[in-house]
This record gives structure tokens, sequence and C-alpha cells, in this order.
């Protein structure tokens, strides 16, 4: 079933680290084995990447990952400090949140495709993201439990999506949660309900241009699919639209950047998206009671219709 | 048992391109005998006073506390039950099978006012998907928007919602009238089998695909007809029983209903040669 939620305050920072913790939390019920979240925060002001990686999987009861000897972690993360120094960037500043994630802090004004490459040969070694103000969090466990285990309630941004998950397409494990990165775009994350069934053809075809896959879940292709048209020039809203007629099956996705926020809805509105929408704040989610937990005041909200595509600004 | 008898006589509903209720063919059923009223006892049921109101308010309830607290004013006899800071909840006021005025101050979540039969509901916000499924009988007013699947399956009653609904809506409709203020998304009337659809607004693609029987009206644009569904002259009964609907629904009064598009099935079932309305022929 699965619950997204996004929202985008308007010429303001707010607290979104909290806002999309209790948001994805009243949606629990739709997705109990992952969460993730996309914050887009206030960067590390430096103007330095912000990379999120992970070197291993979580292992905890419920998950379908195979368990390692802790130990290897080390082994990968030693091996992807030395790729980024091979490569010519250089660590800021380095945190470790678990015992298989990693925050860094970044230097490096070269090509994020070939860094990506790069790093990710490293095995189990997954970017889950680069940017500047994206923050992409995601582990086994609800809302509550997961923004406990990185310290996401204090985290201040402008906006934000995020996916309560349940899994159906692929594994109960990190690298087949969302959000997704839009490889190789820095500050391009994606969550989406539904499910595709032309996931295949168009992994085929865009591995074949390029673009990079990290999981076997479907929703990836959403993020992969809007990145490649990013390359060849389209907007984000060129894209969106684009995908409407591209990606088959049913489905509701968001799509946020470092300055905007986008939704985008299957021709067959299969799957339900509520929305509010103000001067200062736009708020969505699978459920209305997602926004009722940062609004409980009586407001007015909709349904977007079938292949309806929206794109807001910060 | 009752005893339906068969008329010759074209009726009202059948001019507009409706089939008869005194049915003939195989769903012909009898359920209920008048003469045995007084050794009827409809479970679930309780007798109330309308006069007798109170509130509650369901902040801190789940819903199934909430709709426990519903049924136990009932069976206090309280027939005008406000219900305060609903907050989207999901399955709010459901099973409802007596008379009961019942007022949501807030919006609905999923699945809200479903399998009633006979209250009369009015909600001061919006509701989200599948509101008032299987409804049997009464009236349930929306001021605001409604989502997808608004009305799926219901047999009854009447259903309005003032604002916008969502796609889908009267998904598998066998009766009753559903009365929308607004627009409505793709597939409306989608596999619909008996009863009326209102739209005053714009609707999307697919209207009344794969539709048995049953009439849709809409005022403004349509995306486009779904496979079955094919346009009908509108009829003065037509306009009489709009006209009525619209008044009652507390909408669109002044709209000028001899402008809507009407549109009923195009499609003969193998079952229903007995209850072919002359005029859908016609359409055909």
């Amino acid at each position: 079933m699965c619950g997204i939620a996004g929202l985008i305050h308007r010429g303001k920072s707010s607290n979104v680290g909290r806002e999309l913790q209790d948001m994805l939390q009243a949606l629990k019920h739709r997705g109990p084995d992952s969460t993730g979240y996309a914050l887009y925060g206030e960067g590390n002001n430096q103007g330095d990447y912000i990379m999120r990686f992970k070197v291993g999987e979580n292992v905890a009861e419920g998950s379908s990952a195979i368990n390692e000897d802790k130990s290897v972690y080390d082994e990968r993360r030693k091996q992807v400090d030395k790729h980024i120094r091979d490569l010519g960037g250089s660590i800021v500043n380095d945190q470790q949140l678990t015992p298989y994630s990693f925050r860094y802090c970044i230097k490096y004004n070269k090509d994020l495709m070939e860094f990506s490459k790069v790093i990710e040969g490293v095995e189990m070694v997954e970017i889950l993201s680069i940017g500047k103000s994206l923050e992409l969090i995601k582990d086994l466990g609800d809302a509550k439990v997961v923004s406990k285990r990185y310290g996401l309630d204090k985290v201040k941004g402008t906006h934000g999506i995020g996916h309560a998950r349940m899994a159906t397409e692929s594994g109960v494990d990190i690298r087949s949660a969302h959000p997704f990165w839009g490889y190789p775009f820095s500050d391009v994350s994606v969550v989406h309900n539904g499910q595709l069934t032309n996931y295949w053809n168009n992994r085929r075809a865009l591995e074949n241009k390029g673009m990079r896959f990290m999981s076997e879940c479907d929703s990836e292709l959403i993020a992969v699919f809007l990145a490649e048209k990013m390359r060849n020039g389209a907007t984000l809203e060129e894209g969106m639209k684009e995908s409407l007629s591209g990606l088959d099956g049913v489905f509701t996705y968001f799509v946020a950047t470092k300055d905007s926020l986008g939704m985008a809805k299957d021709t067959m509105a299969a799957k339900p998206l509520v929305l509010y929408e103000s001067d200062d704040l736009v708020a969505m989610g699978s459920e209305e009671i997602a926004i009722r937990s940062i609004l409980p005041q009586e407001i007015d909200t909709y349904d977007p219709f079938d292949g309806e595509v929206k794109v807001w600004q910060i | 048992m009752a005893n339906i008898k068969n008329s010759t006589k074209k009726t009202k509903a059948q001019s507009m391109g409706m089939h008869t209720e005194a049915l003939t063919g195989k769903t012909q059923q009898k359920f209920f005998n008048p003469d045995e009223a007084e050794n009827f006892f409809y479970w679930g049921t309780h007798d109330v006073d309308f006069n007798k109101r109170t509130e509650i308010d369901v902040k801190d309830m789940d819903c199934n506390e909430a709709n426990k607290k519903i049924d136990s004013l009932m069976s206090e006899g309280y027939g005008t039950i406000v219900i305060k800071n609903p907050q989207g909840k999901h399955s709010l006021g459901v099973g409802i099978l007596n008379k009961l005025n019942l007022i949501f101050e807030g919006s609905l979540g999923y699945f809200g006012i479903g399998s009633i039969d006979g209250p009369i509901v009015r909600v001061n916000g919006r509701v989200g998907w599948s509101c008032a499924e299987n409804m049997m009988a009464g009236k349930v007013v929306i001021e605001k928007n409604a989502g997808s699947c608004f009305g799926a399956a219901i047999r009854g009653g009447d259903l309005i919602c003032k604002g916008s609904v969502g796609a889908r809506t009267g998904i598998d409709q066998k009766g009753g009238s559903i009365i929308v203020g607004g627009d409505a998304g793709a597939f409306t009337g989608f596999m619909m089998q008996r009863g009326r659809i209102v739209i005053l607004g714009n609707v999307g693609i697919n209207l009344g695909d794969s539709m048995y029987d049953g009439t849709i009206y809409v005022g403004g644009k349509i995306g486009s007809f779904g496979s079955d569904a094919v346009k009908a002259p509108m009829t003065k009964n037509d306009m009489d029983w709009l006209k009525r609907k619209l008044k009652v629904a507390e909408i669109g009064s002044d709209f000028d209903v001899s402008k809507m598009t009407k549109v009923v099935a195009g499609k003969k079932l193998w079952n229903y040669d007995a209850l072919e309305p002359t005029e859908k022929k016609g359409a055909i």
C-alpha cells in the first residue's frame, strides 16, 4: 500500500524534520516496513556537498538483508574515503550515524556521475544522496523510530518528502526503501505510492543509456526516468509530464529538488492523494490524517485529478 | 408476501432512460411483507427523537470508539448528534441503520458514513475516498470536496457534494442519486447499474465506462466517453427531476438544466431484455 507525504514552506524555514515525522507516523498503517525522509535543510553553509551513504544493511528483525560480519564496514568506509581523495575531493566533516550509515560533508567540484560510479564500486556501498541541501535518510522501522535513530526531529528546512513503505515488489531493506535519489543530480529525490508495470523494459532502456539502478524496487524507476529526462535538458515539470505516458501502472509520486516540490498522479487516478495549498504552505499525503497531524484546524483540502502534475517553488 | 405487480404503463423512470422498479426479470426479489410488519425487527436500529440533541468531541477517540459512542447515544434516544473534531479520521459514522440527524463539524477520512440506511448526515468539511459506500437510504450532504469512489455501490438515497469529487464517482452504483456541485474526475459512473449521477461542472475521461444502466447528467465539459456510454436526448421529465433534485441538494437552484448533457448505457446486457427502456433503444 505505502504512504507518502510531502510539504513545502514558501518563503521561510520550519522544523520540517518534525513535521514530516508526524505526517509519516500518521500513515504508519500504510507501510510499517521502512520509513524514509528527504529533507531539504540549510546545508553546511560552506556550499559543500552533503553525502549520505551506507556500507551495509540493517539486519534487524524483519529485514530481508543478509547478515554480515560488521568488521567489513570499516574496511568499506576506508575504501570510500580513499576514493574521495583519489577523485580530487576532500572530506570536511564525517559522521557515523549507525554501524552502516554515514553523513559526510565533502568538497568536490567535478562530475557527480563519475564520482558516484567510483564510490559505489565498493562492495555494498550505496550513496543515498548527494546534495547541497538534501539530507536523505531511510531505514527500517516507523517514522518515529527512524527519526529518533538519526536525530531528525530538530532538522530545519524549507521542504521535504517522505515515505512509509509496505514492501511488495522487493525486499525489506534500506536499498529498496524510499526516497530514491535522482542520480546523478544533486538534491533530487522521489517517493512513490503505487506499482509500475513496465519497470523492466524501462530499466533496460535506461541502463543502456548509462543510468544506474541500485535496487529492484519499481519505484526507483521514477527517479531514474526523471533524471534521464533532466540530463537531456528537460525541466523537472516537463519530465514529470512525460512520465504520465512513459510510466505504465498506477502511481502517485512526489519529487523534490533544492528549491521545488512536485506531484504527479497517473491517468487513472488509482492512487490516493490529498492536498492542502495556501500562500505559505503546501502539504500533501496519501490520507488527510497526515495533513491533519500538522494542521489540526479546519482547512480546505482536495484530491488532485487524474493525470495532474503540479510543481511548487519555495 | 408483497405483491409487486407488473405495469404496462410507461413510468416516469422509464421515460428518463431507467427501467421500472416493478422488476420482471431474474433480478426480481421480494424482501418484505407489510402484513408482517409488526413482527419485523431491523437489527441494529434504534428509536430516536430528533429533538434530543447532543455533541461529542472525537479528537482523542479512534474510529471504533467514536462509532460505538454514536451507537450508544442512539440507544439512549438521541436523534441529533453533532461530532466535533473528526480531523480526517477514517470510517466514522458507518453502519447507521435508523433515522438520525448526524452533523460532522470538520472533515472525514476514508470510508466515512458507509453502509447507512436512513440517516440525514451533514459534513461541514471534506470527505476522503469511498464516502457513503453501500448507502441504502437517507441523505448525505458534503459541504466541501470529496475524494475518489464517492458513493461507490450506493443503492439508494441522496448523496450530495457541494464541491468537487475525485475519480470513479458512483462506481458500481445500484440506485439512488449522486449530485456534485463542482467537477468530477475520471471514470465517473464506472460500471454503474442503476440510479442517477448529476455533475454540474466538468467530468474527466471515460465517463460512464462499462455502465449497464442508469443516467448521468453533466453540466460542463466531458473529457471523453467510456465504452458503452452514449448521449441521450433530455426530456421534460429529466429537467423536472433535475430542478427538483438540485433544490433538494441545496446547490445550483439557478442552474440551466436544459443545457446539461444526458448520458445513458448504450449496451444491452443479455439478461436485461425485460428491463431495457424504450428510450435507451432510441439512443442506441
